[in-house]
C-alpha cells in the first residue's frame, strides 16, 4: 500500500524528520487561502500516486495568490497520468541549495534492508542507479541488530554529503530506518531531502510504501488506505478480492495460481493474440467465486473471448464447473465466447458437469489458448 | 535417490489443528508421507487423524525423532513458528503459509544463514519425491518418479509443466516449489546445487518469473558450476513494469530490473534452452533424457 505525499509526510513529520509546512486542499479557494496562511512562494503539488508528477505538470510554484489560483485551478481536476487529480498539497516552497536522496528498502537478494544515500537528489533516483551506481552508498543492515549510528554517519559520507550538513542528513537517515522498520515499510523514500542555504535540510516529497502483508498490524497506517478510482474494474476486483491486472488486449484470462495465469497471457501473446487481463481467482475457489470471475471478465468491454484455464491442486474442477454453468446460464445468450480447460483434481467430474452447449472445452492449455486467440479474431473480423 | 525428503523423512506439522493443516496431513499420510507428529501451542495431548500433536516444536521432534517439519501457520504467527523449526533445530522446514510479512521473512531468513538447515517457501506448494513422500499441497498422483529434478516459484505452473513431462513418460526425482515471495529460504541457486550433487537426476526443469535477480544467479552458478543439463522456463513476458503479478514477488520495477526478457538472456546464454510454452519445455527435455 502507498501512502500519498501528504500522509506521509504527517508521518515523517511525527517522527521528528523536518517537513515544509504545508495544508491539503480539495478546491481552487482552499488552496488561495493555504497559500495565504503559509505565505508565499508555495508549492502546489498534485496529490496523486505517480512518479515524476512535476515533469508531468503536477508540480508548480506560486509566488502570489493569483498565481496560487491559476495554478490550483489548472491542476484540480487535471488527468496526470490517468489519475484524476482531487486534491493538491500547498506548501512552502523551499529555497535550497543542493538536493540529496535518502532510502531505506528491502534488498531481496540479500535478504535485508538497505539504507541508501546520495547527493544526486532531485531526480529519478533509479536512472541514478543505472547510469552511476557509485554514485549512491548503501549500507546493508542486520535486522538482528538494526542500523547501528555508525553505518548512518558511513552512508553520509561515502555519498558525498557536504560535512555542514552530515550530522543531520544521518539523523534524518536514522528516523527513516526506524520508521521503516517499525511501520513495516516496503519502500521509505525522501527525495529531494533539500538542503538551505543555512544549512538546514528539509524533506520535500515524501514516499512511503507499506508492506501489505503487514497491514492487520498497522492499524493506523491501513486506515489511511483511499480508495484510488483510477479504474472501475480494478476497484471491482478489489470488491471481489481477486489479483486482477487490466490490460488492453481483447482475449479474457481467467485461471488459478499467478505463475500459471502469468503463463496463459505469455501464451495468448505466444499464440498472435492480446491478452486483456491478469486474473487470478486463487486456491481452493468455489463456485461463486468462479462465477464473480466470468462477471469480472464480461465487464469489461475490451474483452471479445475468454479463456478459462484451471489445474486444480487444492481448487476443485466440479466446482469451477459448477461455477461456469451457474454464471452462463443466467445469461439468455453467453455474451462471449468462453473456452474452458480444467486438468487437476477432480477434471473429469469437471468436464462431465460442463454445460458444453455453453462452452468451448480443449484439453490441453495450449489448444484453449489459440482457439480463444481465434475466437477473438473473429470478433474483430 | 532424491533432493532433501524421502521416505524415511520424519515430519512434524506445523499448524495441524487447522482446516488445512487437518486436510493436508492426511493427503500427506495417504501418499505415505511419514508424518510422526503435530505442534500447536495449547493442542499438546491431543491427536489428528492418528498423529500426536505436541505443545512445542522441540517436544514433538525429541518424543518422535523428527528431522523436518511442514508450516500452515497463519501469516501474523508463521515468522515465530520457523524460528521455532529453525531452533529446534530441525534439517528441512517447508513453509506452505503465504502473506507473512516481509520483515519477519528478513529476520527468519538471517537465523537461516546461522545453521545448516533448509528451508523451504514461503509461499510455496511444498517439496515432492514421487512414490516416496511429499511435504506440502501437491497433488501427488500427477507426479511420477525418474530422473528429471524440477525447481519453481509458482504452484500451479509446476503442476502444468509436471503434466506435460508425465504425459510423456518423463517422471521427477524430486520437484521443489520454492514460492513466490520476496524473501525465500531456498532460491534456484541452492535447489540447483542440490540436485547437481544427486546422481539420479539426468536434467532440471527451471520455471521462474519476473521480478527479482534469481534467475539471473542461477544462469551464473550453472555456466560455472553445473554438469547436470538444466531447461528453462519463464513466465510473465508480457506483464507491464509496476504491476504487481499476483505473487509478491512478481513485479517489473520502474527500473527494467526483473524482465523476463533478461532471465530467458541469461539462462539462453548460460545454455539452458528456454521454451516459449510448456510443451517445448518437454520437447527440450525429451531431447536430453
Amino acid at each position: 500500500m502507498k501512502l500519498h505525499e501528504y500522509q506521509a509526510k504527517e508521518v515523517f513529520a511525527d517522527a521528528g524528520i523536518p517537513t515544509p509546512s504545508a495544508r491539503l486542499a480539495g478546491t481552487v479557494d482552499e488552496a488561495v487561502a493555504a497559500a495565504e496562511e503559509i505565505g508565499f512562494p508555495v508549492a502546489v503539488k498534485a496529490q496523486v500516486q505517480v512518479g515524476g508528477r512535476g515533469k508531468a505538470g503536477g508540480i508548480e510554484i506560486a509566488g502570489d495568490a493569483e498565481e496560487a489560483r491559476a495554478i490550483a485551478d489548472d491542476i484540480l481536476g487535471m488527468d496526470l497520468k490517468g489519475y484524476h487529480v482531487d486534491r493538491v498539497l500547498v506548501e512552502a516552497a523551499v529555497d535550497f541549495v543542493d538536493e540529496l536522496y535518502v532510502g531505506v528498502t528491502m534488498d531481496r537478494g540479500e535478504g535485508r534492508p538497505v539504507a541508501m544515500v546520495s547527493t544526486r537528489g532531485g531526480v529519478n533516483i533509479e536512472e541514478v542507479a543505472a547510469e552511476d551506481p557509485e554514485a549512491i552508498a548503501r549500507e546493508h543492515v542486520d535486522p538482528a541488530f538494526g542500523m547501528h549510528p555508525y553505518q548512518a554517519r558511513k552512508a553520509v559520507y561515502d555519498a558525498g554529503v557536504d560535512r555542514a550538513v552530515a550530522r543531520d542528513v544521518a539523523g534524518v537517515l536514522t528516523t527513516l530506518y526506524e520508521l521503516w522498520d517499525e511501520r513495516d515499510g516496503s519502500d521509505a523514500e525522501i527525495n529531494p531531502l533539500m538542503v538551505t542555504a543555512d544549512d538546514e535540510v528539509i524533506a520535500a516529497d515524501a514516499v512511503f510504501n507499506v508492506d501489505d502483508d503487514a497491514l492487520f498490524r498497522q492499524p493506523d497506517l491501513a486506515e489511511m488506505e483511499e480508495e484510488t478510482a483510477d479504474d472501475e474494474l480494478e476497484a471491482k476486483a478489489n470488491e471481489y478480492g481477486f489479483d486482477y491486472v487490466r490490460l488492453d488486449g481483447d482475449v479474457g484470462i481467467i485461471g488459478n495460481g499467478a505463475g500459471l495465469v502469468m503463463t496463459t497471457l505469455d501464451l495468448v501473446d505466444y499464440y498472435g493474440g492480446d491478452p486483456a487481463n491478469f486474473l487470478d481467482v486463487g486456491g481452493g475457489a468455489k463456485a461463486e467465486r468462479i462465477s464473480n470471475a466470468l462477471d469480472m471478465v464480461f465487464s469489461d468491454d475490451n474483452v471479445d473471448a475468454v479463456v478459462f484455464n484451471i489445474f486444480g491442486g487444492i481448487t476443485r474442477g466440479d466446482e469451477v464447473a459448477r461455477g461456469i454453468n451457474e454464471a452462463l446460464g443466467s445469461f439468455d445468450e453467453v455474451p462471449k465466447p468462453v473456452v474452458v480447460r480444467l486438468a487437476g483434481t477432480n477434471a473429469a467430474e469437471g468436464m462431465e458437469i460442463l454445460n458444453t452447449d455453453l462452452v468451448t472445452v480443449e484439453e490441453t492449455l495450449e489448444d484453449a489458448v489459440q482457439r480463444a486467440v481465434e475466437y477473438a479474431a473473429e470478433v474483430k473480423a | 535417490m532424491s533432493v532433501l525428503v524421502d521416505a524415511e523423512t520424519r515430519v512434524v506439522v506445523q499448524g495441524i489443528t487447522g482446516g488445512e493443516g487437518r486436510f493436508h496431513t492426511e493427503q500427506m499420510l495417504d501418499y505415505g508421507t511419514n508424518v510422526v507428529a503435530g505442534a500447536v501451542p495449547g493442542k499438546g495431548g491431543q491427536e489428528v487423524t492418528g498423529v500426536p500433536v505436541y505443545d512445542t516444536v522441540d517436544r514433538a521432534a525429541r518424543a518422535e525423532d523428527a528431522d523436518a517439519s511442514v508450516v500452515f501457520v497463519p501469516p501474523a504467527f508463521a515468522g515465530d513458528a520457523l524460528f521455532e523449526a529453525l531452533d529446534a533445530p530441525l534439517d528441512l522446514v517447508v513453509a506452505i503459509t503465504e502473506g507473512i510479512p516481509t520483515q519477519d521473512m528478513s529476520a527468519v531468513y538471517r537465523r537461516l544463514g546461522e545453521t545448516d538447515a533448509h528451508l523451504v517457501g514461503p509461499n510455496c506448494p511444498g517439496v515432492i519425491t514421487p512414490g516416496e513422500a511429499k511435504l506440502g499441497i501437491l497433488p501427488g498422483n500427477i507426479f511420477s518418479a525418474g530422473d528429471v529434478g524440477l525447481i519453481s516459484r509458482s504452484g500451479t505452473l509446476t503442476y502444468q509443466i509436471v503434466d506435460n513431462l508425465t504425459n510423456r513418460g518423463i517422471g521427477q526425482t524430486t520437484a521443489i516449489g520454492i514460492g513466490g515471495d520476496p524473501i525465500i529460504g531456498t532460491d534456484f541457486v541452492d535447489a540447483l546445487e542440490l540436485f547437481e550433487a544427486d546422481t539420479d537426476t539426468e536434467a532440471v526443469v527451471m520455471c521462474g518469473e519476473i521480478g527479482g535477480e534469481d534467475e539471473e544467479e542461477a544462469a551464473r552458478y550453472i555456466t560455472e558450476y553445473m554438469d547436470t543439463p538444466v531447461v528453462g522456463f519463464i513466465a510473465g513476458r508480457t506483464a507491464p513494469p509496476g504491476k504487481r503479478m499476483g505473487h509478491a514477488g512478481a513485479i517489473v520495477s520502474g527500473s527494467g530490473t526483473g524482465t523476463a526478457q533478461s532471465k530467458i538472456e541469461a539462462l539462453e546464454n548460460a545454455g539452458v534452452p528456454v521454451g516459449d510454452t510448456p510443451e517445448e519445455v518437454a520437447d527440450h527435455v525429451e531431447d536430453i533424457v
